[in-house]
């Protein structure tokens, strides 16, 4: 035991293991695993056939982490910037690293306003989002909500009854927060007259 | 085309977007047959990973059939039965030229830390996936394979992700012969990393959750002891009770940013987004591993810092190892050991979801509803 030399000693021996688990040790010597060692310099083993790979064109102006040189010669086009939330967002990349937080608390920000304001923005479109259809909760009836969970010793559900409170509460409060305030600043503003 | 559409945390659906086209000479437009909700989807679902943009169609693990090629491109052509790695590689840049296809420098402008990533925000270069009916696929030269005609299709699509990182997970553990590994998670890729350790010689393996149905899993399908952390007061002293007090030699973190187990952790991280995934499972890793051990680190963490208990790794001497997984690399060896029967991915297939019912898919996998292991995606096309 670990106060003694020895490694303790093994439940079964190779032999029973080697009779028990198919393909046991097949890979036993750590250098004949694919990928060992981590870096090996083969430029032509993977299939480009140039040097730097020729350019996508930038259609739409193209955000990029300020730690790269340029723009990557090949990228993502789903979802380009827009709206508030792309204004933000935009900010966060032009202004900080990656290494800095306010580069991903921007981002994260960015992501809730591109929410709100697209879940707004589908009420103007054919196509007004469904937000008890897009959360999938109909399979609550269909795939066994209950009995998936009840008995089971789950630990998620034993902190589910305030899942609702802790996800929603911020945005409750910050909601709360903002009609607070403009009611008092109407009032300030209807005192002022 | 009618495509998996980000519409918020916790919703999804699916609309009609343009088809893709060429945008690049060695793009390729695949016909997606078969495509699978991944573990580290669900970070996204859950708003967790900074710049997931609303319009954004997930999904890095597909396969499907050649559509259209670029002028540039000849190792593919139109008709061709492919499996595309999760990894968006350029095939020639400092990291590609020596191996490191997960870490490519060229294919995402957003971010110097990752890699390309199909379907998974903009923090991965800002690709869409394919969960749809047609996906984009850049370097079409380096990144698709063909499917060996042996090969089932739900093999073929759990290699492009979970059970090449699963065995890679196992791997980073540099597993030797009589070693004890403890595997932190019984989904899709603690299942094969645990099955993969005693491809390498494990002595022990002892696979760490808390849903039935997966642990049940664990034995049946990785042939390894389990532990359901919450019939335990303190999961860490049990490890070390159960391995003599002396420790695992390797831990496997396959858990990730939602990390259950800690509440504290949990709500801070996984509920209200204030650090990059709650390290609950990597912690259990390294206070419960022996000291001079090695830790994998399998699990998706965003990139906002995490409370991981450096200190105790530090004196412990730990060795941590990380990376997201090279899959192209990976292939030869994996082909041939599901071939052999000693992977057997599809068996951890649990759900296939029309593409059309795809918020009920999410829903399912993210709460665990139905003995969810792993869901596949068939779109209206296939």
């Amino acid at each position: 035991m670990t106060y003694r030399p020895q490694k303790p000693p093994l439940p079964e021996t190779t032999e029973e293991l080697r009779a028990r688990i198919p393909g046991w040790g097949v890979d036993l010597d750590p250098a004949d695993r694919p990928s060992v060692p981590q870096e090996v310099f083969d430029p032509g083993a993977y299939g480009a056939r140039w040097e730097f790979p020729e350019r996508q064109p930038e259609l739409l102006p193209r955000e990029r982490s300020i730690e790269h040189a340029f723009l990557t010669p090949v990228f993502g086009t789903s979802a380009p910037l827009k709206g508030f939330s792309g204004a933000v967002r935009r900010y966060a990349y032009r202004r900080f690293s990656e290494g800095r937080a306010a580069h991903w608390l921007l981002l994260v920000a960015g992501d809730r306003l591109d929410v709100l304001e697209s879940t707004v923005g589908s009420y103007a479109s054919k196509h007004p989002d469904n937000p008890f259809a897009e959360t999938g909760v109909r399979a609550e009836f269909t795939h066994h909500g209950v009995r998936s969970r009840l008995g089971r010793g789950r630990a998620d559900v034993k902190h589910a009854w305030m899942d609702p409170v802790v996800v929603g509460g911020p945005w409750l409060a910050a909601g709360a927060g903002l009609a607070v305030g403009a009611t008092a600043l109407v009032r300030r503003l209807g005192r002022g007259n | 085309m009618r495509a998996m559409v980000y519409r918020g945390p916790y919703r999804v659906r699916v609309e009609e977007k343009d088809r893709p086209r060429i945008e690049h000479p060695n793009d390729a437009i695949v016909r997606v047959t078969l495509a699978a909700i991944c573990g580290s989807d669900l970070h996204l679902y859950h708003g967790l990973m900074p710049d997931t943009r609303v319009g954004m169609t997930f999904g890095h693990e597909f396969i499907g059939v050649v559509e259209e090629v670029g002028g540039s491109v000849q190792s593919v052509k139109p008709g061709d039965r492919v499996m595309v790695p999760f990894n968006i590689s350029c095939g020639s840049c400092f990291y590609c030229a020596r191996g490191m296809l997960a870490n490519c420098h060229n294919v995402n402008p957003n971010a110097t830390a990752v890699g390309g990533i199909y379907g998974y925000s903009h923090t991965t270069g800002g690709y869409d996936g394919g969960q749809a009916e047609y996906v984009r696929v850049p370097f079409a030269d380096v990144g698709p394979t063909l499917i060996p005609d042996w090969m089932h299709d739900e093999d073929a699509v759990l290699l492009t992700d979970a059970t090449a990182t699963g065995y890679f997970g196992a791997q980073l553990g540099d597993i030797r012969e009589g070693d004890v590994v403890v595997v932190f998670g019984a989904g899709p890729v603690g299942l094969v990393a645990a099955q993969s350790a005693w491809l390498m010689g494990a002595g022990r393996v002892i696979v760490v959750d808390h849903l039935d149905y997966r642990l049940e899993k664990a034995r049946t399908f990785a042939h390894a002891e389990t532990v359901d952390f919450t019939e335990h007061d303190d999961v860490v002293v049990h490890l070390k009770r159960i391995t003599d007090h002396l420790g695992a030699d390797v831990a496997i973190d396959a858990v990730g940013a939602e990390a259950d187990g800690n509440l504290r952790q949990h709500v801070a991280a996984a509920k209200l987004k204030l650090q990059g995934g709650s390290a609950v499972a990597l912690n259990w890793a390294i206070d419960s591993v022996r000291k001079g051990a090695t830790i994998s680190v399998m699990g998706a963490y965003g990139p906002i810092p995490n409370s991981v208990k450096f200190g105790d790794a530090m004196n412990k001497g730990l060795t941590l190892r990380m990376n997201q997984c090279p899959v192209k690399r990976q292939w030869p060896r994996l082909f041939e050991h599901v071939r052999n029967g000693h992977l057997t991915p599809r068996d951890l297939v649990t759900h296939r979801i029309p593409l059309e019912h795809i918020a009920e898919g999410y829903h399912i996998f993210s709460s665990k509803l139905d003995e969810c292991i792993k869901p596949l995606v068939v779109p209206n096309a296939a």
